[in-house]
């Protein structure tokens, strides 16, 4: 159908409030009464608590309550404990939390609490706990991921003999998988890739710390939160506090940044709400910048090795995979598994061999990173890709076609089916826009002492999935009520999806009002607004639940002036007879008919396969108009793969190390459009993150105290204005996905892989095809390698500066 | 509590205080301690903070209204915008100086308010968000454009970046992309919606 709404720009309906500051995030909410708690973190980053005294802090004049691990729901170790309890395992954990009238007077209250600490032996890299006898992070194990149980893992002093001073050791992993013939697939190779690899750990550094403010009223848990899903955070949010979900009132208008941290509510929203119940006063819990970077979740890095046999033209005959990934304190983090799935989709080897080993650290916890695994991956494997070509002479566009994904092409060791896939139509127009053919010419030309390095770097992130429920609502004043439980991460996805709605519907834009960020609207049970999933997801429970509507519209148009349901269809508002234009109804008497008749007219029955989520939404606005609400059971079979290319031109500076994006463009392969500048803002802002994780993002910790030293921005090195292009350049695919009735996937996280690797691409190209193996790649590194220098960091040093 | 036994560390802030003592003595004497006290910059491990003593009553130009405030001598505007005055269209990124979410004008040129002590500001003009919009609540030109290009991603650093753009068309009102992306370099964001936030700024400085 041609679509009135869908694939044009529009001004979303937050985006004003934004630009004013009106927008309201959590901490910008106040209450009579109000006042705030503060915890006592972690100073030490793996200890045994011996006692705590809190009798000091209790006598000053303003403290009002300490929350202890004993006033929170447990959860069973690994997971993350909302308060320590007996061990701490990082530097920044809290431990307790302090009320008071004032900030200050909390602050002064920790100032006064004793803690009794028995120092353990901590570690800071993967590899070190593996060595036999080395330190274990948490004092009943060192390995522990998803359904990899706690355990201790520890290698044999041979198998770091054997690797020696230039080889990643390999010994038993802790999952490991296999499909084809991947020897034989070695021994027919033309050329041999055989690299190790690093990617280091790096946080999140969302602009808005997780601050959340509580409070109870009518047994009802009101929580104000930076989160980046709503409904599907709901249950895991009202479990964290020790409730159930239609006890909780959640308040998420606006989140400020999440890129993963914020997926399912964290441990840390429950700290204000307990406390709010405990002292019967509205909680204020504002994070630091430093708070943040102790519970804001991090990349996690790898240690790695990897090799790659190709054919003469080359195909991608056989991969080898080992991945030890840094996984901080808890089992939160399963990369290492997506990077060996990303291998299996992105490059489509004949036989590939996986092996992993995911190794606790007593560093902060890390979590999904925009991309987690795949984009690790991706900043490391393409240039060795550029290697691959450069060794069979081969195009380095001609090398990643041949490899790429087509509709046909399997994903993970079951080698599973795809919705579809266009990478090959991406790399080439990518190819196409930025004239690679002739700008491959410059590559390390030189002038002065500048050098131009020419990269390439593909993407790849499942994108969309099934399942939830849609909600519309007509009300009396002709209104449609979009309802929406998705987030509010930034990418206006709630508004850009709620817009399938409104074409399907044929409701003009001024006319529809999109209903979200507190449950008291109304939401229904969406998927978490993560893993590129919301425009795939949400254009889809539209989609039901406009067919939906238009059902009830039609068959009230036929109840109200006679004839079938099918005799009608949906005018410019109205319900028109198809062979009696004269014979209409306005949205706005429907809906008054919808409250009239009651039964699922007007919400107050509903379909039995809604999730109970939905169910309490279309409890809360029954009768209020015509309601339309339906699970999303449209079928879908295989992995709906969000892909992208990005290729940059760089100089660089042969005497300071640094380097300039000259330009810098990226298509992708996301389906049907919904929102162009929506769109174009995810690529740009995805490949910006890229250069940030290609070259300049760290942690860095000191291995003998285990204290971190790059936390907050500065340190950090978030990209600013002047590390970016003026211009991230990008053109889409347009290939509608078959399995979604729009034709769409999504690409959030893909781009940011993209860039990334089109930058180490880049910097390899720049310097005749030498490669790091590393992110991020410093200016150190690349001085040291012109200076014929071995590099300041050890091999395999993770969180190195 | 700490003893000679190694396995045992004696990590309560105290022990690492420097200041501290010193700030015991300020809380512990009794001195009126603001409920809207707040905790100033902050490093890791510890709660170091600078307490308050005596606050005073100070008169500040804030969007072109004399706003009369109770003031902690080390308060810093973000506080008081924030906490005292309600504004919250200001936000805190970091309290170190690093992000620019907080930026506000003090007579026309773009400031960390996170790093600007209110005493210091006293008879100066300060612009925050809020004072951004014309008279009648119209859109500043930056705004309009900040909505046309769709400049904010997850929009915290928004208003900062509003600020020091509006800041910025003030001193040179036709800047090139160069300038521009120099001009705004002290507000970073994490979305990295930086080329979006340019464009408007260009669009913006060809607007009347």
């Amino acid at each position: 159908m041609a679509y009135k709404l869908i694939g044009k720009n529009f001004a979303p309906v937050d985006v004003e409030a934004k630009v004013t500051g009106r927008a309201k995030y959590a901490e910008d909410f106040r209450a009579d009464n109000m006042v705030f708690c503060k915890t006592l973190t972690s100073s030490i980053p793996h200890a045994k608590i011996r006692s705590i005294d809190t009798s000091e802090a209790l006598k000053i004049p303003g403290v009002l309550g300490i929350l202890t691990a004993d006033d929170v729901p447990q959860f069973p170790p690994p997971a993350l404990p909302i308060l320590a309890k007996d061990e701490v395992f990082y530097v920044g954990e809290p431990i307790l939390a302090v009320a008071a009238e004032s900030e200050l007077i909390a602050a002064e209250a920790i100032e006064a609490i004793k803690i009794d600490f028995q120092q353990l032996p901590h570690v800071v890299d993967p590899l070190e706990s593996l060595f036999p006898g080395g330190p274990d992070a948490r004092s009943n194990g060192n390995v522990a991921a998803g359904q990899i149980k706690l355990q201790t893992v520890k290698w044999d002093a041979a198998d770091f003999a054997a690797a020696g001073d230039t080889m990643m050791p390999m010994g038993h992993p802790a999952e490991e998988w296999a499909y084809g013939n991947v020897d034989a697939g070695f021994k027919a190779a033309k050329v041999t890739i055989d690299e190790n690899f690093v990617t280091g750990t790096y946080s999140h550094n969302c602009m808005e710390t997780r601050t959340t403010f509580a409070y109870w009223q009518g047994g009802k848990c009101f929580l104000h939160g930076s989160n980046q899903s709503h409904t599907a955070a709901i249950a895991n949010i009202a479990r964290y506090i020790g409730i159930a979900p239609d006890n909780l009132v959640f308040i998420a208008e606006y989140c400020g940044g999440g890129f993963g941290s914020k997926i399912p509510g964290y441990p840390n929203m429950a700290i204000a709400a307990l406390m709010s119940k405990k002292i019967n006063r509205p909680v204020m819990h504002r994070i630091t910048r430093t708070e943040e970077y102790g519970i804001g979740a991090a990349r996690p890095g790898f240690q790695g090795h990897v090799k790659m046999g190709f054919a003469a033209d080359g195909k991608l005959l056989a991969a080898d995979l080992y991945i030890v990934q840094e996984s901080g304190p808890s089992p939160t983090a399963g990369d290492f598994r997506a990077a060996g799935n990303a291998m299996t989709l992105m490059y489509q080897p004949a036989a590939m061999r996986f092996r992993s080993v995911p190794v606790l650290t007593n560093t902060v916890p890390v979590g999904a990173h925009r991309g987690p695994g795949e984009n690790q991956l991706a900043s490391v494997i393409e240039p060795m890709f550029d290697k691959a070509a450069r060794q069979l002479n081969v195009d380095r566009i001609a090398i990643r076609k041949i490899n790429a994904p087509d509709s046909s092409g399997k994903i993970g060791k079951e080698r599973g089916p795809l919705t579809s896939a266009f990478q090959k139509e991406c790399l080439q127009k990518a190819a196409d826009l930025f004239k690679w053919n002739e700008r491959k010419k410059k590559s390390g030309q030189k002038v002065g002492n500048k050098v131009t390095g020419i990269g390439i770097g593909q993407g790849y992130h499942s994108a969309g999935t099934n399942g939830f429920d849609g909600l519309l609502r007509i009300t009396a004043d002709g209104k449609l009520h979009i309802h929406t439980g998705i987030g509010n991460l930034g990418t206006y996805s709630h508004s850009a999806t709620a817009r399938v709605a409104a074409d399907m519907l044929n409701v003009n834009w001024e006319n529809a009002v999109i209903e979200r960020g507190d449950t008291r609207r109304g939401l229904p049970f969406n998927s978490p607004q993560a893993g590129s999933l919301s425009s795939s997801t949400q254009s889809r429970t539209m989609y039901v639940a406009a067919l939906d509507m238009k059902a009830k519209l039609t068959d009230i148009a036929a109840q109200m002036l006679g004839g079938k349901a099918d005799d009608y269809d949906l005018g410019q508002e109205t319900v028109v007879h198809k062979g009696d234009a004269k014979k209409s109804i306005t949205f706005k008497q429907a809906a008054e008919k919808a409250i009239a008749l009651g039964g699922k007219y007007s919400g107050k029955e509903v379909p039995d396969d809604l999730n109970p989520i939905t169910k309490s939404a279309v409890a809360m606005i029954a009768g209020s108009g015509l309601i339309a609400a339906a699970k999303d059971s449209l079928p879908r079979v295989g992995v709906t793969p969000g892909l992208s290319t990005s290729m940059a031109e760089i100089e660089l500076d042969l005497e300071t190390g640094t380097f300039t994006i000259k330009e810098m463009l990226c298509t992708v392969d996301v389906g049907t459009v919904l929102h162009p500048q929506g769109l174009g803002h995810q690529i740009s802002g995805g490949n910006i993150m890229g250069i940030g994780m290609a070259h300049l993002e760290h942690h860095i910790y000191d291995p003998k105290l285990g204290i971190p030293a790059a936390v907050g921005f500065h340190q950090g090195k978030l990209p600013t204005y002047l590390d970016v292009p003026v211009e991230v350049a990008w053109a889409a695919v347009e290939k509608p996905d078959p399995q979604n009735p729009i034709g769409v996937k999504g690409v959030g996280e893909p781009v940011l892989g993209s860039g990334a690797a089109c930058i180490t691409s880049a910097i390899a190209d720049a310097l005749d095809g030498h490669l790091f193996n590393r992110t991020p790649v410093s200016p150190d590194m690349i001085l040291n390698h012109l200076g014929g220098r071995p590099p300041a960091h050890k091999l395999f040093q993770v969180n190195t500066v | 509590m700490s003893d000679a036994d190694s396995n045992k560390t004696d990590t309560s802030p105290s022990a690492r205080a420097s200041r501290r003592t010193f700030i015991k003595g300020v809380i512990a004497s009794g001195v009126a301690v603001s409920a809207a006290g707040y905790v100033v910059y902050e490093r890791y491990g510890s709660a170091s903070r600078v307490a308050g003593s005596v606050e005073r009553l100070v008169t500040l130009n804030v969007n072109g209204k004399l706003r009369r405030v109770d003031v902690l001598p080390q308060e810093t505007l973000v506080q008081t915008i924030r906490y005292k005055l309600g504004l919250t269209g200001t936000k805190l990124g970091c309290d170190h100086s690093e992000c620019g979410a907080c930026s506000v004008m003090i007579d026309d040129v773009s400031t960390y308010s996170c790093s600007t002590l209110t005493h210091s500001v006293r008879g100066r003009k300060i612009t925050t968000i809020e004072g951004i919009e014309g008279p009648n609540g119209e859109l500043h030109k930056v705004q309009k454009a900040m909505i046309t290009e769709l400049g904010p991603q997850c929009g915290f650093c928004t208003p900062g970046q509003v600020v020091s753009a509006v800041a910025l068309l003030k001193h040179n009102p036709t800047p090139t992309v160069d300038e521009a992306r120099r001009g705004m370099s002290g507000n970073l964001c994490r979305c990295g919606a930086y080329d979006h936030y340019l464009k408007a700024v260009m669009t913006a400085s060809r607007e009347a």
